[in-house]
């Protein structure tokens, strides 16, 4: 039994706009999964499908052999805890009115999480190299590379299994990304993530599991150095060969 | 042969607050140069100022020779001049960059018929109609009268960015300036619209200005780079130099973290 | 983006001090004025409203600043629980306008498409009749004119300007992403409202708010003096107005004085409003 089965999910608005199309797919504990894709394949619809934003015109979601049910309360208050997200745009992602220390604590309170909530924030915040004043700081007084830290407190707060990273390097420079992507390296050995990209270097620093999607498909996936040296579809074919690459 | 752009200690001030400091470089005709920087480095500042964009907030001082024209203090009028026949650019979002209520077909044509002027060639509606299809097969567009008549909200990011190079290229300038042009597009149309600009660039003859924070993307699109950090320029040399051994320890560290990106991918199938 | 690039640090970023607009100031003393003044009247009046303590219609004098009424009641004294009667109603309308309009803009915000479309519509065509007119409709309606009346009918009609307001407003925050961070956060839909959306709304809203605030005043002036408002012995701006209309070319100071400080309390909230708005903009705010 895999963590999260994902078993012929379809999306569609009406009959001619499938955006999701019979997609499969499971995911084990402790071994990250990178979703590859460019704009229209899909991968923002099916990272809100495992959110439980959406819910699936067809197919089913389990996360460790219970279906998905986005209307069990209970069900959903046990799935958020286990399942957070971190966000592409670390600008918009951040409450601007609220205090880092409250933005950080959000899941805890929502899901009323019997814990020292002051300890569990200090400690994400250490967890992801924060500076020690920055509890009673705003957003606005940090760098998007700092936001994007913050962000991903938020979403390790509550030792979740799985934290779907959706974009989280793309908006910030590289000096930057390089910093985050050792943050999230680290991180991985206490929580599983599932990165939803374009940047296929990214998924490969980061996730030994790779998906290639196109078109609401998933084309190709397997081990990531497995498909990246002998990719067999042409569309991965076709994306690596476009990726530009250092002489 | 001299230089088509001389850029020499030139400044950048917004009130008190130095934005760009003592940069200078130059390119030749024909030269191609990139210009790396991360954000808050004062690279597209530095597009604005020798085309004489900046905001009314903000000061150059020092020297822009471009063409021969002395752009820092020149007057709107010789600015125009430059604008178009001398320099023309592209940006990263061609949305913004084309009138939402415009045809396509008629905002190129609107530049056909200025650049026409410029040349003192009298025009007719045909004439302008047969160049702007010209444009547009030469940046690839497959069906060029079809797309001539569509509204910028009604085509790809992509074939955006394409309808944008043909405005560049209708003035025929002799310097491209393309500011982050591949940055809002995916992967796959990212490597078309650098293989195309490369091409135009060399067979039109233009000099290409090419301004991206991203080190793989400019390697591939120019012979030499320059590298901005928080305004001030800390590295300048060919592609290969500055790859193999920059100089500046902020550069040896970017393409450090460009690296890491790069090696993950592993060699290719 | 293409003229102003990423990496182009806002001009706005370096001058910035966070000063206090002079409209904030000059708005906030002429209503504080206007408020010390109706709180005044609760415990102290120059003179006995009702009673007639002077000549008729005389000129402002020492005894009697404003003058006084065709009865010879002294003018300041109603002129100074009008300022009471003026504030009541206009923070009694706004907190009913702002009560329905509140509610109303944020249910059309998280409704479907649909119900979303009607909602729209139905601010729009409620925005379309004068506040005025809605407000002495659901005077006649009601069939008493009384200062609650007043204030109800004034706050109804200016609600839809309020829900329009809010139901773009709460769209825009909704759009954002620590709006779904906050979902896979776990937070149920109230407290998102409670938590992220009124306190990312509250600045604009209570600008507007401001604004109302004057033309709730004005608008009990204006049913006062087509009386529908307060009836009397309630010394309203617009009753006094209505009654000293019959003597306004031999003691035009009758006129005068309630219009004097009918304009100043809107020329007041406006400008309060417009240097809250100033001081609220988030650009002033020191950057990041």
């Amino acid at each position: 039994m895999s963590f999260i089965q994902v078993e012929n999910l379809s999306f569609r608005y009406d009959q001619t706009r499938t955006i999701i199309e019979d997609l499969s797919l499971s995911l084990e504990k402790g071994r990250n999964l990178g979703i590859v894709g460019e704009s229209g394949s899909g991968k923002t619809t099916l990272l809100r499908l495992l959110l439980g934003l959406a819910q699936p015109s067809a197919g089913s979601i389990s996360i460790d052999g219970q279906v998905l049910d986005t209307k069990n309360w209970q069900f959903m208050r046990d799935f958020r805890r286990r399942v957070q997200a971190v966000f592409q745009d670390p600008y918009s992602s951040l409450d601007p009115r609220q205090a880092i220390f409250d933005i950080v604590a959000e899941p805890l309170r929502a899901l009323k999480i019997d814990v020292d909530v002051a300890k569990a924030v200090a400690e994400a915040a250490t967890a992801v190299g924060l500076p020690a004043d920055a509890a009673q700081r705003y957003p606005h007084e940090f760098s998007g590379g700092q936001r994007q830290r913050i962000a991903i407190a938020r979403a390790i707060v509550a030792r979740p299994d799985l934290v779907l990273a959706d974009e989280v390097v793309s908006a910030l420079d590289l000096s930057t990304r390089i910093l985050i992507v050792d943050l999230l390296k680290a991180l991985s050995t206490s929580v599983t993530f599932v990165v939803v990209s374009h940047d296929i270097a990214l998924v490969a620093l980061l996730c030994p599991d790779i998906a290639i999607m196109e078109k609401g498909r998933i084309v190709e996936s397997g081990p990531t150095e497995h498909v990246l040296s002998n990719p067999v579809h042409p569309y991965t074919r076709r994306l690596l060969a476009s990726t530009p690459r250092l002489p | 042969m001299s230089a088509l752009l001389t850029i020499d200690r030139m400044s950048i001030a917004a009130g008190e607050r130095q934005l760009v400091r003592n940069v200078s470089f130059s390119i030749a005709p024909g030269e191609r140069l990139g210009l790396i920087g991360e954000s808050g480095s004062g690279k597209s500042l530095t597009a604005l100022a020798l085309i004489g964009l900046l905001s009314d907030a903000m000061m150059a001082t020092g020297s822009i020779l471009l063409a021969d024209t002395e752009v820092v203090g020149a007057r709107e009028r010789q600015l125009v001049a430059l604008r178009g026949p001398v320099v023309a650019t592209i940006f990263q979002e061609p949305l913004t960059a084309l009138d939402p209520l415009m045809r396509v077909g008629r905002q190129i044509g609107e530049v056909v018929r200025r650049r026409m002027r410029h040349d003192c060639v009298s025009t007719s509606s045909q004439q302008v109609q047969a160049r702007v299809l010209e444009l547009l097969a030469r940046v690839s567009i497959p069906d060029p009268e079809r797309l001539a008549r569509a509204y910028p909200h009604e085509i790809s990011g992509g074939q955006r960015q394409r309808v944008a190079i043909a405005m560049a290229l209708a003035w025929r300038p002799r310097l491209l300036i393309a500011d982050e042009p591949t940055t809002a597009l995916d992967v796959t149309t990212q490597a078309d619209i650098l293989k195309l600009i490369g091409q135009l660039v060399e067979e039109e003859n233009m000099a290409l200005l090419f301004i991206s924070h991203d080190i793989p993307v400019v390697a591939a699109a120019v012979d030499r780079v320059a590298v901005l950090k928080q305004g001030e320029l800390v590295e300048d040399g060919s592609v290969g130099e500055v790859l193999q051994a920059p100089n500046n320890g902020y550069t040896r560290s970017l393409i450090e973290a460009a690296r890491t990106f790069d090696r993950a991918l592993g060699r290719l199938f | 983006m293409s003229l102003t690039p990423a990496d182009t640090p806002q001009p706005t970023a370096i001058s910035v001090r966070r000063k206090i607009p002079l409209s904030l100031i000059v708005g906030g003393l002429i209503v504080g004025l206007h408020l010390l003044a109706g709180i005044l009247t609760i415990l102290w009046t120059p003179y006995e409203p009702t009673a007639m303590v002077g000549g008729r219609l005389a000129e402002p004098s020492i005894a009697h600043w404003a003058g006084t009424d065709r009865l010879g009641r002294d003018l300041f004294t109603q002129i100074l629980i009008g300022a009471r009667i003026a504030l009541e109603v206009g923070s009694g309308a706004v907190l009913v306008g702002a009560g329905i309009g509140i509610t109303l803009g944020t249910l059309a915000a998280f409704a479907t498409r649909t119900l979303d479309d009607v909602f729209a519509a139905a601010f729009d065509i409620l925005i379309a009749f004068p506040t005025l007119l809605v407000a002495m409709l659901i005077v006649t309606a009601s069939q008493t004119a009384s200062l609650f009346t007043a204030v109800l009918a004034i706050g109804i009609a200016g609600s839809a300007i309020i829900a329009r307001l809010t139901r773009i407003l709460v769209k825009r925050v909704l759009s954002m992403d620590y709006i779904v961070a906050a979902r896979v956060a776990g937070s149920s839909w109230p407290s998102i409202v409670f938590v992220h959306v009124l306190p990312n709304i509250w600045p604009t809203l209570i600008v507007n708010l401001a604004l109302q605030f004057g033309l709730a005043a004005m608008a009990e002036s204006s049913l006062s003096y087509l009386g529908l408002g307060a009836p009397p012995p309630n010394a309203s701006w617009g009753r006094l107005l209505q009654e000293a209309q019959g003597t306004v070319y031999t003691a035009p100071f009758g006129a005068i004085a309630p219009g004097l400080a009918l304009v100043t309390l809107v020329i007041g909230m406006n400008l309060l409003a417009d240097g809250l708005r100033a001081f609220a903009d988030p650009t002033r705010r020191r950057s990041r």
